[in-house]
């Protein structure tokens, strides 16, 4: 299980090798666009928000 | 400047300036704009007189109000001008988006059959009051249009309002039981009372012009976030009639309104747009936009309504379209009340019910003037990242906000609604949707010529009415008018009752009512204090 996280978050960085500064910046925009629409229910994704605000994750 | 003649109307002096004593009016009417007119013609409709005072002889001049939407051809149909103001209008419901040069997306507003009145048309302020002054002359007992009459003072006390007016004949002053101010964005009556707007105003300016030219361009409303052919933010397109094509360009922060206004400044911006296609300047203007409103429309004896009440942003179309949406509701209420019909209290759900639709708007505005006009590097950077994945995902065309076009209010929860015991079918509070249908004697008819004006009952399939029901029904069956295409029960859902208000929006919804059911439905849409009070929250 951690052998998949770790290949997330591979592919993570991995998305943003060679570009620029300002083009990361548009790609995590677009990939938290995307990622806010994937979630199934849109109360999660102001949960999201919020925690991320925060800085902690809280278990639903 | 331009094709539309203004004409100077004219009207005999006033009662008060041949002599005696000030007299009392039930209602009298401050502004002569749509809004104020389509108020006179709505209550004349109930047979309640006004007095309306506007301080001009003419239409509106210069660029202003242009996109009619559904709701509101549906209740202007209603007062007597919709089906010429479709005739006049450019019709439309396709947008096209572009980023730059590049098209993002396209959508359209009704892409259904079976409505009388089209998702949009555009047609000039000036012609729909034009339509409107000449609807008020088949009312020459009851509307009283009085042309450069300006109201300088009011003074409110018990039972009604003490109004000062001046013309150019001389000054004059009269009663009024209910003073309707539909004086504007920049209401007289709103500064004699001393009350204030809260809410934002926006920094940005867009310049707006109206230029004539003779071109092809289909009749869509086209958007362009950093277009390329202007240094601002956005631009916007619709055609009117009259060969009129209407540009809005968003301007900086720091654009000086003077210098943006000469001709020598214009043209070059407009020419970025058009191409090489001659063309005329018809009407240039700079605006900021503000989405603010009143605490309360109704103060005393003193009712606000349309701009005077509540001011949007135009992108969305929600300034005249929302001010005609507030006179549908008050006039049937302010009718009632005049007549003894209800009591004054009655009032107090057009605040309720017309503040809720004017949040909406002005949320909505809002919204789409904060997506036009990002206020930092990271507003940017989601705005760009809406944009640039829209090309190719659905969800992200949904957040594209270039205006949330007007839509009918819901008014679903408030006062005068009865909650319904069932899912199916259209809810309290929505209104009623149109349909196609066939009447008894063979006539093609709408549903929407069919219902409002008054309370009524519409019946959807062979449901019984219990007998003894003092109300006016329309019934959808075979033996009524018949609903052969199938529009009215995929809309309205089968074998139900729902009650109509005069505004056409649903007061209650039942499947087998009873007597009582509707007695107490239609009690509590009348504004019965006490039916209120029994419904547990």
């Amino acid at each position: 299980m951690s052998g998949q996280a770790d290949d997330v978050y591979e592919a993570l960085l991995a998305a943003h090798e060679g570009l620029t500064e300002a083009e990361s910046v548009a790609l995590n925009a677009r990939l938290i666009l995307i990622l806010l629409n994937a979630l199934s229910d849109p109360e999660m994704a102001l949960v999201a928000i919020c925690a991320a605000r925060t800085g902690i994750i809280v278990k639903q | 400047m331009g094709r539309y003649i203004h004409k100077r109307f004219t009207c005999p002096p006033p009662p008060e300036l041949r002599g005696g004593r000030p007299r009392d009016y039930p209602v009298v009417i401050i502004g002569a704009g749509p809004v104020g007119l389509a108020a006179a013609i709505d209550l004349a409709l109930h047979g309640v007189p006004s007095v309306v005072l506007d301080d001009s002889d003419r239409v509106s001049v210069g660029s202003r109000a242009i996109c009619w939407a559904k709701r509101t051809l549906e209740i202007f149909d209603r007062l007597g001008i919709g089906e010429r103001m479709v005739a006049k209008g450019v019709t439309w419901q396709v947008g096209r988006l572009f980023h730059g040069d590049r098209e993002v997306y396209s959508f359209d507003l009704l892409p259904e059959a079976g409505h009388k009145m089209p998702a949009f048309i555009n047609l000039q302020q000036y012609y729909v009051e034009e339509f409107l002054v000449e609807r008020c002359a088949d009312f020459p007992d009851l509307i009283d249009l009085r042309w450069n009459n300006k109201l300088v003072a009011l003074e409110q006390r018990d039972g009604g309002v003490d109004v000062s007016v001046e013309t150019p004949e001389g000054a004059y002053r009269l009663h009024a039981n209910w003073l309707v101010a539909c004086d504007g964005a920049r209401s007289r009556t709103r500064a004699l009372l001393g009350l204030d707007f809260t809410g934002r105003v926006f920094e940005e300016r867009f310049l707006i012009a109206d230029v004539e030219m003779k071109a092809d361009f289909p009749s869509e409303r086209w958007f362009w976030f950093e277009p390329l052919f202007h240094t601002g933010e956005s631009a916007l397109l619709h055609k009117q009639p009259d060969d009129i094509y209407r540009i809005d360009l968003q301007l900086g922060p720091d654009a000086d309104p003077e210098e943006e206004k000469k001709p020598e400044n214009v043209i070059p911006r407009i020419k970025a747009v058009v191409g090489d296609r001659p063309f005329e300047l018809d009407w240039v203007s700079v605006y900021t936009f503000q989405c603010r409103r009143l605490d309360k429309f109704v103060h005393g004896s003193v009712i606000f309504a349309g701009d005077s009440a509540h001011i949007v942003s135009p992108f969305g179309a929600r300034g005249g379209n929302g001010g005609i949406q507030d006179v549908d509701n008050l006039a049937w209420k302010l009718a009632a009340v005049v007549k003894g019909e209800a009591d004054a209290d009655l009032l107090n759900t057009y605040d309720e019910e017309r503040i809720h639709g004017a949040d909406e708007n002005i949320l909505n505005s809002a919204r789409s003037t904060n997506f036009m006009t990002p206020k930092s590097a990271t507003e940017r950077v989601f705005r760009r990242a809406v944009l640039d994945l829209a090309a190719s995902h659905v969800f992200a065309r949904r957040m594209v906000n270039s205006g949330r076009l007007s839509a009918p209010c819901s008014l679903a929860g408030h006062l005068l609604q009865t909650p319904a015991l069932s899912e199916d079918g259209v809810a309290p509070g929505q209104v009623c949707p149109d349909a196609p249908l066939t009447a008894p004697d063979g006539r093609s008819v709408f549903l929407a010529n069919l219902v409002g004006q008054e309370f009524k009952l519409l019946v959807v399939g062979d449901v019984q009415l219990p007998v003894g029901i003092d109300l006016p029904f329309v019934q959808i069956n075979a033996n009524g008018y018949a609903d052969q295409q199938g529009f009215a029960k995929a809309r309205l859902g089968r074998d139900v009752v729902y009650l109509v208000r005069p505004d056409q929006h649903i007061a209650a919804r039942f499947t087998a009512p009873a007597i009582e059911d509707v007695a107490r439905a239609l009690r509590r849409a009348r504004g019965d204090a006490a039916v209120t009070a029994q419904v547990p929250a």
